[in-house]
């Protein structure tokens, strides 16, 4: 493997492996504190029991997401110290503002795990809340500097240098709200499915309780909330990449000729030599309408772009269909949800229901990493768009791949480790918490 | 505007080697003690590892916003030992994260808890020669050179292992003398003092190595303190902070609190005396030239907003800071 893909490979890597945690971090606190604040309202210990047993799995999320962003703020320059010393002046001030968030969340975090027995009851709630509020914060602040490698500004680059430099600008760049939106929409609808749908599993595994029940219920009112206004984000987003990045909305639907009307194409496998997809199922004026809101506008193809200049389209496209299907489903789901817990209750507890919130498992995590797959293949080859290649940003260190390897190798085992411990913790549920052996 | 961000920069560092450093220290005193005292360990570690190791990422922040390259030149000559770092860093968290959480207790305990150890041993060395190595003056970035000068030679050299086994010896004396103060068993306090001597003596005695093996490798660091009047008193002071702290060790009743300050000065102390001889250098080049903290700094309207990040996110991180160690360490010694 030759060391500027294995520098790309590290770095996809890294990032997809923290991006769960970091998911989860964003999304956890407001839940617990969700249903501590119930457990205040109403009294009822399976709130509690919930709240602590979420707790105890959070604690191994969070740390491993503690670490593996430490080591993401070192990677940065490990293997794009190019990169780092042009755009840490300019986006260096989303990056201390996310180092403030992440500071008073671990704090927080710290508060909220270890003070059940030593703080009012309201004082730990609120810690709660922080920690929630500090952790969406940091994940703004993160992705605001993700969106200005998509749409960069605030300064001028002159000679291969960066001067007038304003963060303030570049922190506010044209993508950093959408883009923000999005992956926060992600956050929770990944987090809160995959709680449900393992909450669902047990229910299938072990019958109904009142705990995974109440649990269930939790998850789900913030993850269809969050799925229904997703679709909504996601096309904000695609219309506005259509105008700031036209090359990535090209790549990402396979587009390869400017068209008027252009067909959607959904599906298939790209095929880059006879510049055309195969097996793909085409609407004609589709995309015309999804990025200009009108049947006979002109698309702008891949081929108004310089073959070196051009994302690659095969993973680009394939990741975009996942992330989209994977998002209507989860959509589809949430809205019979909300349907059903207005009028029709009791199909909620009829067995194809939990059957399909249990199916629906890992879709929220699979949409998250093929969309973040979808916007940093996207704006590939720029790792600055427009100003500066991704192959001129990497480290001169010979042997990159080697690192390569051993990063990789730790963070698979470290996966399985994970994995493995939820295992046991949810294994042991019904023998700390009584609430789960009630009907 | 710049002198404010080197000393936050410089706070943040300070803090990261006196919180950081006790925390990696723990592990390496638990290799030393036994059973009973992993459990005092976890339990004094688990509040609040996490925020003290987020002064290590506010210090990278500071230092790839403000002095971009420096944080861009150290990344690219000192890979090796820094991607050891973060190996380190990752596997003592989560190791100590999976034990502390891990609701069945077997085996697999046992695994967690020597990888803990290890990567408590082995972080806090690659930290010191990392730093060894940007006092040391063998850092070029000339690629034609080959490998081995560029990429691991201003790296492995006696100086930086020396200055690597400083580092661990530091940490775990810190971890010590804060331990003495974490537990209400007797004879585990007596453990903790004893290890606080001996790992005093010890660091003494490579803090002494670190000066000859400055000579050895060509690098006159006592000189550099000898004309340099601040660093000397920082440096005597520090060493005569040494009987005064084994004093109250022998006490039958420890002052916690003194202990504690004792150690935050001494390593102050150190800390603040190397500075001064250092400064403005982060990074002593082989061509004789430097990176300091002029020749890097970032643009003003770059520095400005980053003041106006560290300043607001102090104001709230100061007190949560205080909070948190009020809950966990105060209220539970005065119990």
């Amino acid at each position: 493997m030759n060391d500027f893909l294995a520098a790309r490979m590290q770095m996809a890597f890294s990032l997809g492996f923290h991006i769960i945690f970091a998911c989860i971090g964003m999304t956890m606190p407001v839940l617990m504190a969700f249903s501590e604040w119930r457990w205040l309202r109403t009294g009822k210990t399976v709130f509690l029991d919930i709240t602590k047993a979420w707790s105890r799995g959070v604690a191994i999320f969070f740390a491993v997401g503690a670490v593996s962003g430490t080591v993401l703020s070192f990677e940065l320059g490990l293997l794009w110290p190019t990169f780092m010393q042009h755009a840490g002046p300019i986006i260096g001030m989303p990056f201390s503002w996310e180092g403030t968030a992440f500071f008073v969340e671990a704090i927080a975090l710290g508060i909220f795990l270890y003070g059940w027995n030593k703080l009012n009851k309201w004082v730990h709630w609120a810690s709660g809340v922080i920690v929630g509020i500090s952790g969406v914060m940091s994940g703004i602040f993160v992705v605001s500097a993700n969106a200005w490698m998509n749409s960069p500004s605030g300064f001028d680059w002159v000679n291969g240098k960066a001067i007038n430099i304003d963060p303030v600008k570049a922190m506010f760049n044209a993508a950093w709200l959408e883009q923000s939106i999005h992956m926060i929409l992600a956050a929770f609808i990944s987090t809160s499915f995959a709680v449900a749908g393992v909450h669902a599993y047990l229910i299938l595994r072990k019958g109904a309780n009142a705990f995974h029940a109440q649990a269930v219920k939790t998850a789900l009112i913030f993850g269809s909330v969050a799925a229904i206004l997703q679709p909504f984000s996601g096309d904000f987003s695609a219309k506005d990449i259509a105008k700031r990045q036209p090359a990535k909305l090209a790549a990402l639907e396979a587009l390869y000729k400017t068209s008027k009307p252009a067909e959607l194409i959904i599906g298939g496998i790209p095929n880059d030599k006879e510049e055309k997809v195969n097996y793909a199922l085409h609407i004609p004026g589709g995309l015309s309408f999804l990025t200009h809101g009108n049947f006979k506008a002109e698309v702008t193809g891949l081929d108004k772009f310089p073959k070196r200049d051009r994302p690659p389209v095969l993973i680009t496209h394939i990741a975009f269909q996942i992330m989209v299907a994977s998002g209507i489903l989860l959509a589809f789901i949430s809205v019979l949800y909300l349907v059903f817990s207005i009028n029709w209750r009791h199909i909620l507890l009829k067995k194809w229901w939990i059957v399909l919130v249990a199916c629906a498992t890992p879709f929220g995590f699979l949409a998250v990493e093929a969309g973040w797959t979808v916007t940093e293949t996207g704006r590939q080859p720029w790792i600055i768009y427009g100003i500066m290649r991704t192959e001129d940003a990497v480290s001169p260190m010979p042997g990159l791949h080697y690192s390569f390897y051993i990063i990789t190798a730790v963070y698979i085992l470290l996966s399985l480790i994970i994995i493995w411990l939820m295992k046991r913790q949810i294994s042991s549920i019904s023998q700390y918490y009584n609430s789960a052996n009630e009907i | 505007m710049l002198t404010i961000i080197i000393i936050i920069l410089g706070a943040s560092f300070l803090l990261y080697t006196l919180l950081g450093g006790a925390d990696f220290g723990a592990g390496i005193i638990e290799s030393f003690a036994g059973k009973r005292e992993e459990v005092t360990i976890s339990k004094a570690m688990a509040p609040v590892w996490e925020a003290n190791h987020v002064w290590l990422i506010l210090a990278v922040v500071i230092l790839f916003t403000a002095f971009p390259l420096v944080y861009s030149s150290l990344s690219t000559v000192l890979h090796i030992p820094l991607m050891m770092v973060l190996l380190g860093i990752i596997c003592r968290g989560s190791a100590f994260t999976f034990r502390h959480y891990d609701i069945v207790i077997d085996k697999s305990h046992k695994y967690y808890t020597l990888l803990f150890r290890v990567s408590s041993f082995v972080t806090p060395i690659f930290l010191g020669i990392i730093l060894g190595a940007m006092m040391l003056g063998r850092i070029t970035f000339d690629t034609t050179k080959g490998f081995y000068e560029v990429f691991v030679a201003p790296w492995l050299n006696l100086f930086c292992i020396v200055m690597g086994i400083f580092s661990a010896c530091l940490f775990a004396y810190l971890s010590a003398l804060f331990l003495v103060g974490e537990t209400t068993i007797e004879r585990e306090r007596k453990m903790y003092v004893r290890f606080s001597k001996r790992f005093m003596l010890l660091t003494m005695l490579m803090g002494l190595l670190v000066f000859i093996a400055a000579s050895i490798e060509g690098h006159d660091l006592l000189s550099d303190f000898l004309h340099s009047v601040t660093s000397l008193i920082t440096l005597i002071l520090a060493t005569f902070l040494c009987p005064v702290i084994w004093h109250f060790l022998n006490k039958q009743k420890n002052k916690t609190i003194y202990l504690r300050i004792g150690a935050g000065l001494q390593v102050s102390l150190i800390l603040i005396g190397w500075f001064y001889i250092q400064f403005p250098v982060l990074i002593k080049m082989k061509s004789g030239s430097s990176l300091t903290f002029f020749n890097t700094q970032a643009p003003e309207s770059t520095l400005q907003q980053l003041l106006i990040a560290l300043l607001a996110g102090l104001i709230l991180i100061i007190p949560g800071f205080i909070y948190l160690f009020k809950v966990f360490k105060i209220k539970s010694n005065s119990q």
